[in-house]
Order: C-alpha cells, then structure tokens, then sequence
C-alpha cells in the first residue's frame, strides 16, 4: 500500500530525513517512533503531500505522492499534530466543508462516533483539547480514505481520553484502513501497532514488530522480589544469569539474561534460609527500554 | 461548485461572527460615517457633495487594507492554512472568497451609506447609478486584493498592521477623501497618485457623480483595475500553506 524509498528532506541546511526506505501492507497499523526531532513529522508531511521531499520516492495506493499530489487527498486522511481550525467554526460546519471539498456526502454521522454529538454547534475554540482531537479524527476519516495518518495523536490527552482515542483506532483498524502512526508514547505504539520503525536523528535505526525489536536487544527481564525476613538483601548470594542488581523500597531488583534459571535460584535460595517470599514480579523488556538502549548507543 | 458555496457561506458568517471582522467591516465605517455626516457638514458644507463617495472608500480601505490582511497571516500562523490543505482546499479558494464575502458586506454598507446620506446630511446621489456601481465593484476589488496581498507577504501580524497601516494612512489623508486632490502640493499630489483611494475617489467623482475628476476619470478606473489584478497575480503566486514555506 506504501513504499518509500531513499526519502530525504532537509530544512535550509539541516538534515531531518537523511535516506529513509520502508513499506507498509494494506491494513496494517505501522508506528514512526522516535524523540523529538528525529524525523517522524518531516516523514509523515511527506507522505501527506505537505512537503516536497529532497530525494527519494513515495508511493501510496498506486500513486506517486511526489509527481500526482493533488490525486492523494481522496485516498489518505491526516490527522496532523497541531490540527488548527478557524476559532468560530462548528464540527457541523468543518464537516460539511471538507467533505465538500472531498466530493462526498456530509457525513455527520461521524460526529456522533466520535462522541461530538452534543457538540455539533459548539465553536472550535470552546471544545476541550480531546474533542478538538476527536474532531480532527472524524474530518480525517469522513471521507472514508484508505490510508491514515495519525500525528501524535494522543498528545496532551488525560488517561481517559487516550484510552477513547486508542480505542477508535483499534476500531478503524478492524475496518481494514492502513494506519501510519507517529509518536514518541512507546507504550502506545506497543498497544496499538503491527510494526514499528525507530528513527534517530533522520535515520531509521530499527524496524519491526514491537515483540521483534524487543527480543534484538540486550534482553534483559527485571525480577523484583520482595520477602519476609530479606535474607537476599542481608545474604547476598550468587544467583545465575544477572547483570547487575539494585534495591528499591523493599523490593531487590535482579536484571537477568535467563528469566526461568534466575527466578528458580532466587526460589530454591529463599526456601533454603526458611524465609517467606512475599512478592515476586517479572517484567519483560519493553519496547522503551529497547529504544533507550538504541538511542544510547 | 457545491464546495464553493458552502465555503462562502462559512466566510460570510465569520466576518459577523468574528467581533474584529463584525467592527471593520460594519461598525467602524458606519459609525466613522455618521459622525463625519454630522461634524463635516457642520464645518464644511462643501464635503455633502463628496460625502457618498468618501465614506464608501473609506469603508472600502477599512475593510480591506485594515480587515483582510490580519486572518490570513493569524490562519498562516496557526496552522489553519495546513488544515485545509489537507483537506482540498484550494489556495486560489482561500484567496477569492474572503474578498468576495468582503465585496458582499461592503455592498450593504454602502447602501445603508447611500440610501440615508441624502436624507439625513443632504448629501446628493450618484448621477450615473451603473458608474457607481462599476467603480464601486472595481475600487473594492483592487483593495481587497491589496488586502490579501498584504497578508500573503507579511510574515507576522506585527508585520501585518505596519504593512496595512503604511497604506491605510496615507489614503486617508491625500485620497482625496477628507482634502481635494487639487489642494494637495505637487510633490504630495504625486504621492498620491500611486494610492487606490486617490483613484477610486477620482473615478467616483468624474464619472458617477456628476463632478469635475482632478485627472482622467476613466484612467483612474482603468489603473485600478489593472493594479487589482496584479496584487491578485501575485498574491496567488506568494501564498504560502506555512510559515516554513519559501516563497516571496
């Protein structure tokens, strides 16, 4: 559905996108993770037809993004970053504009999916950062576009709005619409996300599956055990597979390379100096902690 | 087409709606005019004649050189402009129709202008009803694209005001609008010459209103409607989507 090819895009003399090449399949949520300024939005607004990319090659549902640009607003719906609308105008009003300008039928049915029933008639400027966000969601998928693409989209949103938001995603996903998604919330791209591209500096570091990029990395799973007398603490003994350990509150925190041999020492350890395990948690590695380690090195 | 109608619509509605836009296009020049219908006719009788015309500019220049510039600049700066972008909707649309929503709301204040002027101040009426119009309609076509060229090339609002004000002061004091042009020097009379007030006031009085022009009526016309479309040539040409856009 999307192919880019060597893309480049600079500002006066600052490289922003320095050869960046991925594809994206028919109904997959794709992620462009990254800090800030390593290249996410320059890539997308590209993609958008925003920018003229510096170099390379863009193609999205058969169309040349970079030669036909004026052919791709009836195929993508954006969502941008900073989604500004006029001050005054209504949902009802922005609705109806865009879709006629995108040839098809008002649909403000959209508005009542996207939970801005009571607000059709309210002004832009008076709706709350979520419903502002929600309604730049609905104007972008209004006319039923093949590809979207979400620009931070959950950005300044509290935890139940980004939860909504998320939901209406997984939902547009289910429909069969390709997503690509920016953004820095690695937990949301682990959420939300089929694969993911990590950028850094305009260059693409890492790409796959969240799962895939995980495992690439050092690996580590963080043990936390809490027990009723601390012998671990006071003792101190050698357990197999750690990198390095540290306390925190009650809690002793092993870094481990192999999860089950070190999890059945601390066990075996425990149950040998009669003390009682009172908590025991293993995390996997997280995508974060992946991109920390990307981004260090 | 159906695009366009509805964007007109929403245009239309924002210059009521938007207390800025309801003031320069409305208040201010009707409320300018009904005061200088009372104080300029007291002090000098001679202004009835050219009450009609100058309040019309003056209403033009209010709300084009002063009212048009400042929401495509604020639109620019916000990321509105991006917005629509996005969303098909064309420069040359974002361009046009806020002059043609201003056309509209200037036919109205110039008719509240030209229907009570003669009855409250005496003021008399144009003599040639099709000239009034015509140099109305060019006069307000030129300056709304002077208007929109001024907001194409500003880079911010500040920028906007001193552009906007650059050409609104001089306009007011030698278009002919409050002085005769024949009174002005000839340095200042030259000055003149390159404001579209002096020429919209000309056009009005030579050929709508029955009275002497200070230079050849039908030039000033044919002026106007030439520097009318190349601000609208170049405005097209410099609009930019963001402020990161390279453009004039």
């Amino acid at each position: 559905m999307i192919h880019v090819r060597n893309l480049k895009k600079k500002y006066n003399h600052v490289v922003a996108v320095g050869g960046v090449s991925f594809s994206v399949q028919k109904g997959e949520v794709f992620g462009l993770l990254g800090p800030n300024g390593a290249g996410k939005t320059s890539i997308l607004e590209c993609l958008e037809g925003i920018r003229h990319p510096d170099g390379g090659q863009i193609e999205i549902a058969g169309i040349n993004a970079i030669r036909e640009a004026h052919k791709l607003r009836k195929v993508i719906g954006v969502q941008l970053q900073s989604g500004a609308l006029p001050e005054t105008i209504t949902p009802d009003e922005v609705m109806r504009l865009f879709c006629s300008y995108q040839g098809v039928a008002t649909r403000y049915d959209f508005l009542d999916r996207f939970g801005l029933g009571q607000k059709r008639t309210t002004q832009f400027h008076q709706l709350s950062t979520g419903q502002q966000r929600r309604l730049s969601l609905a104007l972008a998928v209004g006319h039923d576009p093949q590809v979207l693409f979400l620009d931070e989209p959950t950005a300044g949103l509290d935890v139940a709005a980004r939860k909504e938001l998320h939901q209406l995603i997984v939902e547009m996903k289910s429909h069969g619409t390709t997503i690509i998604l920016a953004t820095h919330d690695m937990a949301e791209a682990e959420v939300l996300t089929d694969r993911v591209a990590i950028l850094l500096k305009g260059e693409l570091v890492a790409m796959g599956s969240p799962m895939d990029i995980t495992r690439s990395g050092a690996g580590w799973s963080k043990i936390s055990v809490q027990t009723r007398d601390q012998k671990l603490q006071h003792t101190d003994p050698t357990i197999p597979g750690i990198k390095h350990k540290k306390k925190s509150n009650n809690y002793i925190q092993y870094f481990s390379s192999d999860t089950g041999a070190t999890v059945s020492a601390i066990i075996s350890f425990i149950e040998s100096q009669e003390d009682q395990l009172l908590d025991l948690r293993v995390e996997r590695p997280s995508l974060e902690d992946r991109f920390l380690e990307l981004t260090a090195e | 087409m159906n695009a366009f109608k509805t964007h007109f619509a929403f245009e239309f509605r924002t210059g009521i709606r938007n207390r800025q836009l309801l003031l320069l296009n409305y208040l201010f020049p009707i409320g300018f005019y009904f005061m200088m219908g009372l104080i300029m006719t007291d002090i000098n009788p001679g202004f009835r004649d050219v009450l009609i015309p100058s309040m019309v500019t003056f209403s033009v220049l209010a709300a084009t050189l002063l009212g048009l510039p400042e929401p495509i600049v604020k639109a620019r700066e916000a990321g509105i402009l991006r917005s629509f972008k996005i969303y098909g909707v064309s420069a040359m649309a974002l361009l046009v129709i806020p002059v043609l929503t201003t056309m509209v709301h200037l036919t109205i204040v110039a008719l509240v202008i030209t229907l009570t002027a003669p009855l409250l101040f005496g003021a008399p009426l144009p003599t040639n009803w099709a000239a009034f119009i015509l140099v109305f309609g060019v006069g307000t076509f030129t300056c709304s694209f002077i208007g929109i060229l001024i907001g194409v090339i500003a880079r911010s609002t500040r920028i906007t005001i001193l552009y906007s004000q650059i050409l609104f002061l001089p306009s007011m004091l030698l278009g002919g609008l409050m002085v005769p042009h024949h009174v002005l020097s000839e340095t200042m009379g030259k000055v003149a010459l390159l404001l579209p007030a002096s020429h919209v006031m000309n056009a009005f009085k030579g050929i709508a209103m029955g009275q002497p022009a200070s230079f050849h009526a039908w030039g000033s016309l044919s002026v106007l409607l030439m520097g009318g479309v190349i601000a609208f040539v170049l405005a097209l040409y410099g609009f930019k989507w963001d402020s990161s856009d390279k453009k004039i």
